[in-house]
């Protein structure tokens, strides 16, 4: 079969900055091929060079053939009629892609009308029967809904009916589930696999998600510094890669079918495009470095059928599990063990750190501008408890909505909860003076999901970590802030700098010093990994798990990934619109969950193993999570629950709509708030 | 922990010698590095030693008057020439310098703090405490500030200046107080804020250390413009004859008298207004350059 798209040889630069260098490749009818690489690596340019939507600065090179036909240079004419004909995209954020104040079927029949000569009626019928094949329930209905109106899933539905809509030859998908939470993305991605047996389309997905791509890609292009570094068909590539960084890359991935330990990061971070290094772009952080290396740009080697890898020393790289690239300690000082969660029963005897029972936190729920009523109350957390014992880490997961992070901030404002009790390292927060508050402070601290966000901008480095020894009336605190900073891994000589200077995953070290510049006994992570790259993130997993296992910290663990959670964690407790749905120990809940939603959250996390990926068989949630301020009555999951919407009599049915299901220990320390519960092996 | 690591933290901790980067050591070090920075305070720097120790070298002090010469060009004699009434204009244009740079300087020190200090209170307590500020902000902002000036200018004869500089800049400082108010609110909801009250920093201390560091491009250059228009109200209300007083002088009163003769006797002008466009030149200089220390983002040489 003849290609659709042959792109050969693209460049993109930016006032003289390469951002893409020397790109190619071809796809065929209704085959899919992964663009996969970190931020940074050129992947996303790539493809807005490929649709013509570069801005006016950037200089392109190469050529892009669609059907035969080159589109660089093409008039812009010719090109919007190729555009969302032909060819369409898929972006990240469909909000920003829907226009707010038209109804979306409206823009689904305009966006027929455009390119096909069809009445007004025609238009609007093809727009409800497009929503219907996306999966959006009472399609004619909700037609006539706008945007805002949609949530973040059923927005990238519509997303995909639009794309769609002219049965174009390629479609571009641009990180289309990464906004979004794990079952939603399964749903979408399930939709987008329709879509593609629909219209028989090739698509390139962009995404820098490898579990994602093993399930969903029949080829892969990773790209490193701008340039491809490693094409082939999926299994090739994740089977048997030939190129140091896509060994780098899959094996720091967190995967859940893995029990903790330690990951492999990628040592350094991404050189900047401005300044690459002569040789080999990898070079500076590949462990299989030799002189050569710097001599020249490696070229594409063909290193098998279908399969080119950029390295000159691809015959001598294995997959991540045969040899340890790495190296011993070749983690940038972050390493020693530590991180393995400790076996066995829990044990009686320790501490609690933290203990919280009954929690229940409402928000008024407001409208209007000017006359501002209450129209509501949002149930945000709805009666949690769970407790951490001394070196022990905690998870809470959940998806948006679940009532984590209100129960996150609820602890660390070490007031009175509404209703419950939180007791920190033995006080009960609603009997604290000032006084005590701040000396619990002292044992308590934070580390925030963006280490830019968290670190005041103005402050140098020193500064920063310097500030909870100051707060706590510490006089000199320069020595210790040095210390600190060597513990977790930076450069004490770097304290004078400000935290724009860093990497990410150096900010996020920053922000871990600080937290443990007065030796706290509980830290709060709050999403600590979700904003760096993977190879970067498995540096900090490491370093976190080795610095627990140093300093005896005790962990509350804040995460929507459940990946990273099984590395890091002792325990996990999966939270629901507001309530702890399962709750245990990490190895029990992750290979026999029992609640239908852990099941399904489980279920729906991709593996980057393609055959796996391709013989799993995925629990798919129906619709979105119900509003918080109106949670159906009994269990808050049964909307939702393929238990009891497939497996359970209407007997069953009744006690699960009349009685809410509390948390039952239903093996050592293992339980679930589910009434049929029963355990089942997803993973 | 590799073995090399903690060998250094180790290390670190036996030597005394340990650098400490502060913030105040590295914005001084930043601002002393730019070629702005130093032009700026340098010449800030000569204009002060001219005006308070120029008249030490001058025999002429600006209350006395020379009649063998009445608006006399400079010569080496009086060298910025004479006045219609004999007097000096070097010795006045030194005093008026002295009274301009003190009333400019300090009129728009006190009105910048002011405004930072009401705004970001404020903002961060929000309630009463920023119902009872916003109040006051919004009473001086109705009053009209020149006819209150004017009413309150027999008040402020001889040596009584300082009070000039507080009531110039009570007029001065309500527009920014309210920008600084928003955009405390807004800076409220970020993390680091959070993360600094989580760390058990008392509020106070969360506003001078945290909120008000970051609105400093916004004080810097909000303080570089309040000496321009405290120079310039001190000027205008002088032209009026309500500022400072004779026989004390001011650039205002100088650059009032010396416009009426200055078609035809240039020096009563020009030497003034001159120093004058340098002075508010060489604050805006420190000012852009204070800015850029203090934004981190700023790009500087490494
Ligand atoms: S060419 Fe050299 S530096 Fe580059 S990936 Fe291969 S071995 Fe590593
Ligand atoms: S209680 Fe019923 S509805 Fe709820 S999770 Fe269990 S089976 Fe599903």
């Amino acid at each position: 079969m003849r290609p659709v798209l042959e792109v050969t040889d693209l460049g993109v630069t930016f006032g003289g900055v390469p951002a893409v260098r020397g790109l190619g490749y071809a796809v065929r009818p209704g085959e899919v091929l992964a663009v996969v690489g970190e931020s940074g690596s050129g992947k996303s340019v790539a493809a807005a060079a490929v649709m013509g939507l570069l801005p006016r600065g950037a200089r392109v090179t190469g050529s892009v053939r669609l059907h035969g036909r080159e589109l660089i240079g093409a008039p812009a004419r010719e090109l919007d009629a190729l555009r969302g004909r032909t060819i369409s995209m898929v972006f990240q954020d469909p909000l920003s892609a829907l226009t707010p104040v038209y109804r979306v079927g409206d823009q689904i029949a305009e966006a027929v009308r455009v390119h096909q000569r069809v009445s007004r009626e025609n238009a609007q019928v093809k727009a409800v029967e497009l929503l219907e094949l996306v999966g959006i329930p009472r399609p004619a209905e909700r037609a006539l809904a706008f945007p805002h109106e949609f949530s973040g899933g059923m927005r990238q539905r519509v997303m995909i009916a639009m794309a769609i809509a002219n049965d174009p030859d390629v479609i571009i998908c641009d990180e289309p589930t990464t906004a979004l939470d794990v079952t939603v993305q399964a749903q979408v991605l399930e939709v987008l696999k329709t879509a593609q047996r629909e219209t028989g389309a090739a698509i390139i997905m962009i995404t820098h998600d490898l579990g994602v791509v093993a399930g969903f890609a029949d080829r892969v292009l990773v790209m490193y510094a701008g340039r491809p570094v490693e094409v082939g068909g999926v299994d090739d590539v994740y089977y048997r890669p030939r190129m140091p960084y896509t060994v780098g890359l899959l094996g720091s991935v967190p995967r859940i079918d893995r029990q903790g330990g330690r990951l492999t990061p990628i040592e350094g971070s991404p050189p900047s495009p401005g300044a690459l290094p002569p040789g080999c772009p990898f070079a500076p952080r590949c462990p299989l470095w030799v002189a050569a290396c710097d001599e020249s740009e490696p070229p594409l080697y063909e290193v098998g059928e279908g399969h080119r890898a950029a390295c000159i020393r691809w015959e001598e790289v294995r997959p991540a599990d045969a040899a340890d690239l790495a190296g011993p300690a070749g983690t940038g000082g972050d390493g020693g063990d530590g991180g393995e969660p400790p076996a066995g029963p829990r044990e009686r005897h320790r501490r609690t750190v933290l203990e919280v029972s009954g929690l229940v936190k409402d928000y008024p729920l407001i409208k209007g501008a000017v006359f501002r009523r209450r129209v509501g109350t949002v149930h945000a957390v709805a009666g949690v408890g769970f407790d951490i014992r001394e070196g022990e880490t905690l998870a809470l997961v959940g998806e948006s909505g679940s009532g984590k992070t209100t129960t996150l901030t609820q602890i660390l404002e070490l007031a009175a909860p509404q209703a419950g009790r939180i007791v920190v390292l033995g006080r009960d927060t609603s009997r604290l003076g000032r006084g005590e508050r701040t000396a619990i402070r002292r044992d308590l601290q934070v580390v925030f999901q963006d280490p830019l966000a968290s670190l005041d901008p103005r402050m140098t480095v020193h500064d920063i970590v310097a500030e909870p020894l100051r707060t706590h009336g510490r006089r000199q605190p320069g020595r210790r802030v040095a210390e600190l900073l060597a513990l977790v891994g930076l450069d004490p000589e770097h304290a004078a700098r400000y935290p724009q200077d860093f990497s990410g995953g150096q900010r996020q070290r920053v922000g871990i010093a600080r937290a443990l510049a007065l030796e706290p006994r509980l830290l709060v992570l709050d999403e600590p990994v979700s904003a760096l790259d993977v190879s970067i993130q498995a540096g900090v997993i490491n370093l976190l798990g080795a610095l627990r296992a140093r300093l005896g910290l005790s962990y509350l663990f804040v995460a929507h990934d459940l990946a990273v959670v099984r590395h890091l964690a002792d325990r996990v407790a999966v939270m629901y619109l507001g309530r702890i749905a399962e709750i245990g120990r990490i190895d029990a809940v992750y290979d026999a969950p029992m609640h239908p939603y852990t099941q399904a959250l489980l279920s729906a996390i991709p593996l980057p193993d393609p055959a796996r990926e391709r013989s799993r068989r995925r629990i798919l949630l129906e619709g979105d999570l119900p509003s918080p301020a109106d949670p159906p009555t009994g269990c808050r999951f049964r909307t939702r629950c393929p238990k009891f919407r497939g497996e359970l009599t209407d007997d069953e049915r009744g006690l699960c709509v009349q009685v809410e299901p509390d948390v039952r220990t239903l093996g050592e320390d293992h339980g679930a708030a589910c009434h049929y519960a029963e355990r089942r092996v997803v993973v | 922990m590799t073995l090399s690591q903690e060998e250094l933290a180790e290390e670190l901790s036996d030597g005394a010698t340990t650098r400490v980067h502060s913030r105040l050591r590295v914005v001084a070090g930043r601002f002393f590095r730019s070629p702005q920075g130093i032009a700026g305070f340098a010449v800030l720097a000569a204009m002060f030693l001219l005006a308070f120790a120029g008249p030490l070298v001058t025999r002429w002090s600006y209350t006395d008057k020379d009649f063998t010469a009445f608006l006399q060009p400079p010569s080496p004699d009086h060298w910025f020439g004479t006045l219609q009434t004999g007097a000096d204009v070097f010795a006045l244009t030194l005093r008026g310098m002295q009274k301009s740079l003190v009333v400019g300087l300090l009129a728009a020190l006190v009105s910048t703090a002011l405004a930072a200090l009401v705004g970001a209170f404020a903002g961060y307590f929000l309630g009463w405490t920023d119902r009872v500020l916003s109040w006051t902000t919004d009473l001086l902002l109705v009053l009209p500030a020149f006819l209150v000036l004017a009413i309150m200018s027999p008040l402020f004869g001889a040596g009584q200046w300082a009070l000039f500089v507080v009531m110039l800049a009570l007029f001065l400082w309500m527009v920014t107080s309210k920008v600084v108010r928003g955009m405390t609110i807004s800076l409220k909801e970020r993390e680091f804020i959070q993360a600094a009250r989580y760390m058990g920093v008392p509020p106070v201390r969360i506003v001078f250390r945290h909120v008000l560091p970051n609105l400093s491009s916004l004080l810097v250059v909000d303080a570089t413009l309040n000496v321009s228009a405290a120079i310039l109200t001190e000027t205008s209300l002088s032209y009026f004859g309500f500022g400072i007083q004779p026989p004390d002088v001011s650039f205002g009163t100088l650059i009032a008298d010396g416009s009426r003769t200055a078609t035809y006797a240039p020096w009563t002008f020009w030497f003034v207004a001159g120093l004058l466009v340098v002075t508010v030149l060489a604050v805006n200089l420190v000012g852009d350059a204070l800015r850029d220390a203090f934004d981190p983002a700023a790009k500087r040489a490494r």
